[in-house]
């Protein structure tokens, strides 16, 4: 029994299984919800439909009705309306649903056709599989495995054509790979509005090219690598490194901007290798940019922080700053838009042990946003901060406040949680009077200076949440450990709390949870908005929050890929 | 670009032929009369082409490298083009198109060394029955043997040395 299909849904049937879909899906997205694979190679589900590759071919046939009367023809054989199969292979990317619309995926015309445009495919591919980078996610590898003939025919002369184009800073071209189905060229001309691409010649001898003189630079060219479904385009950067089945997966979050691009970190034996983005049709579709694949080289940087010492005798010595300083009001908290939510937790819970509430401070980076995945506001998780209530206003980029009380003789102890306080308006003179306590991953000015140094890990060894622009709670996961020497933030801050609440209360606070499970309890008893959510329960594509606390505040972003600020940006000085 | 005024006002013409969003339909018809002008196409034809439609420079090359009756390189002053397809072909189009090129000393494609000619083979000019046939610039002309040929070739040079 089929329910009746709801006004903006069209009944399919697709190798004998009946479905609804909506109006305006094609045959390989209706067959995608029935689990039938139908292969392609040139349709992409955010690029336009050209159709060149042929490979989607599939059977399909309407019902019949009669000419005259329109009354369906019915069979006498099955006693269902009769359906009148289109002799010819219809491309299945190109043909959108109609009602009653009976596709055929696995017929004998169906695999023919596969067959024979495999073949053709396959004439001028070099079939260097042992060499090429693409081996192991190769569509055309995949689809001559599961629907070629298996062997060749083809006994004369493959095209010759270049085999190692620059085609930009970050991309490499091998054309006789290529089997031009022009996604890298659409994509060029529709999401990176960069129209450099282009076949040049025609038949066989047709060679994908960037326009003489010109280059693939933009910052989305990876893109084009990402959804090549051969080895045509390679990162340069990737090319040669890794055999793709070595490495191990693990989902991250883009932190360069408030987008929160959702990414795959692919790791082997604690190194990382590439980042490439994961599909999330509400925040980055399946793109991102190249800058933010570039952030994991920082993680093996040599100017990385580490320490000899041990944890607990680096925080004791903080403790013992904290002591000495304990006139209410003498130490401020410089907390990080970059922080994971919990972090930015346990910041507040460390300002409110060490009674600097008031003196609470968050840095603001402001970039131009590029309209795309690449928004104005440069940190990862300010949203979070907000949500935490570790700031109540928007950050702003010079820490003036903080100047003036330094200057007033007011703070002595700054806490910074991986801001460099040279970047953010204080001077060598301000610097000099106080003492720091630094957590963060890489050297800086204040690093140097600081009294106390804890080093941390960046997003790529620790677990934690971001909450980007359109308040999405947004999860990513630890790719590889963390090098020794450095501690998990978490676990840094929340000594820190414990050690900073004993100096303040005869009787210490138990132990502030550092591991995720228990720390979000905590986090949900305290921020009501994240009360249901814990970090195992959060989905992968992110969980909406309710913003309405927040839409008042002038935040930096202006539009961008599924994003429009709800108040227009305020204008924006770099 | 350098292109006559009467070019430019033809191609201003033939743009208003395409609505306004579809300017890019006039790229073909803006390419023939381009080489009209100039005779080929020179490199700089797909930026100015591009500017003038509204495109980017790689839609103009596109278009450019997929029609081989568009010449990236200059010709000869005269260009002779022999047809190869069937009827032709069986009845000596080949050999008609060596004695051209021993003639002017030169090889399909190039242009001869005294500028004078260059020599193509060229696809159907739909005209069997007479064949072999040979198009010299606008001139079609019929059964041109080799002993034809030779005679096309001489009036050619004999013209060029009158100048």
């Amino acid at each position: 029994m089929i329910a009746p299909p709801k006004p903006d849904l069209v009944t399919v049937n697709i190798d004998g299984k009946e479905i609804a879909v909506p109006k305006g899906t094609n045959v390989i997205e209706a067959a995608r919800l029935v689990n039938v694979d139908v292969p392609h190679y040139c349709y992409h589900p955010k690029l336009t439909i050209v159709g060149n590759c042929r490979m989607c071919l599939i059977e399909m046939g309407l019902p019949a009705v009669d000419p005259a009367t329109k009354a369906p023809i019915i069979d006498p054989a099955t006693g269902k309306q009769k359906i009148n199969w289109i002799p010819r292979p219809q491309i299945g990317c190109g043909t959108n649903v109609s009602p009653g619309l009976h596709v055929k995926t696995t017929s004998p015309m169906v695999k023919e056709a596969r067959e024979g445009v495999m073949e053709f495919l396959l004439i001028n591919h070099p079939l260097d599989c042992p060499i090429c980078d693409q081996a192991g996610e190769c569509k055309l590898q995949e689809q001559s495995t599961g629907y070629g003939r298996g062997y060749s025919r083809f006994i004369e002369q493959k095209n010759v054509k270049p085999k190692r184009t620059q085609l930009g800073p970050r991309v490499t071209l091998d054309d006789e790979r290529c089997i031009l189905c022009s996604r890298c060229i659409r994509f060029s001309k529709e999401v990176a509005k960069d129209d450099v691409l282009g076949f040049v010649d025609r038949g066989s001898y047709s060679t994908l090219t960037c326009f003489p003189g010109k280059q693939l630079a933009n910052n989305y060219s990876l893109n084009t690598v990402d959804i090549c479904p051969v080895g045509a385009l390679t990162s340069t950067d990737f090319r040669f490194k890794m055999r793709v089945w070595f490495l191990k997966q693990t989902n991250s979050i883009d932190p360069e901007s408030s987008v929160g691009a959702n990414t795959v970190v692919w790791s082997r034996e604690g190194q990382i290798y590439r980042v490439t983005p994961r599909r999330n049709d509400e925040v980055n579709d399946t793109w991102m940019a190249d800058s933010g694949r570039e952030l994991f080289k920082a993680v093996n940087a040599p100017d990385r922080l580490a320490t000899t010492a041990s944890i607990d005798t680096l925080v004791a010595q903080a403790a013992a700053l904290f002591k000495a300083n304990s006139t209410p009001g003498a130490i401020a908290v410089v907390g990080s838009g970059r922080s994971s939510v919990e972090e930015q937790f346990l910041t507040k819970q460390l300002a409110a042990a060490l009674n600097a509430t008031a003196s609470t401070h968050l840095v603001s980076r402001v970039g131009q946003g590029d309209k795309l995945l690449i928004s104005a506001d440069r940190n990862p998780n300010v949203r979070g901060a907000l949500v935490t209530g570790l700031i109540s206003a928007l950050p702003s980029q010079k820490l003036t406040a903080l100047a003036a009380a330094i200057d007033a003789g007011k703070i002595k102890v700054v806490v910074s949680v991986g801001e460099d306080l040279a970047a953010v308006g204080l001077t060598a003179a301000q610097l000099a009077k106080v003492s720091f306590v630094y957590l963060g991953t890489h050297v800086n000015p204040t690093s140097a200076a600081a009294q106390v140094v804890l080093p941390t890990l960046s997003v790529f060894e620790k677990n934690g949440t971001f909450i980007n622009q359109q308040f999405r709670l947004q999860k990513f996961a630890k790719a590889v450990p963390g090098p020794s020497g450095a501690t998990d933030d978490l676990i840094v801050l929340a000594k820190l709390v414990t050690a900073a609440s004993a100096r303040l209360s005869s009787a210490p606070l138990a132990a502030i949870p550092s591991d995720l499970g228990s720390l979000w309890k905590l986090l949900a008893a305290e921020v009501p908005v994240l009360g249901p959510i814990t970090y195992a329960n959060l989905p992968e594509t992110g969980l909406l929050l309710d913003a309405t606390p927040f839409v008042a505040l002038p935040f930096v972003e202006g539009e961008t890929l599924h994003f429009k600020p709800v108040a227009p940006a305020v204008a924006v000085t770099v | 670009m350098n292109l006559q005024p009467a070019t430019l006002q033809s191609i201003d013409e033939v743009i208003t032929h395409y609505p306004a969003d579809q300017k890019r339909s006039a790229t073909l018809p803006l390419l023939h009369l381009i080489q009209e002008d100039i005779g080929y196409l020179p490199p700089e034809t797909c930026e100015w082409v591009a500017t003038k439609l509204g495109l980017q420079p790689i839609n103009v090359l596109e278009v450019i490298t997929f029609y081989p009756m568009f010449r990236q390189k200059p010709i000869g002053r005269r260009h002779i083009k022999v047809c190869r397809t069937l009827s032709c072909a069986l009845v000596g189009g080949y050999k008609t198109c060596e004695q051209f090129e021993k003639e002017f000393n030169t090889h399909r494609g190039d242009i001869s060394p005294d500028g004078e000619v260059t020599i193509d083979f060229v696809e159907c000019l739909a005209s069997c029955g007479t064949a072999p046939v040979v198009l010299i610039d606008d001139d079609l002309h019929e059964k041109v043997d080799c002993a034809k040929a030779k005679q096309l070739s001489d009036q050619i040079k004999a013209e060029a040395k009158k100048r």
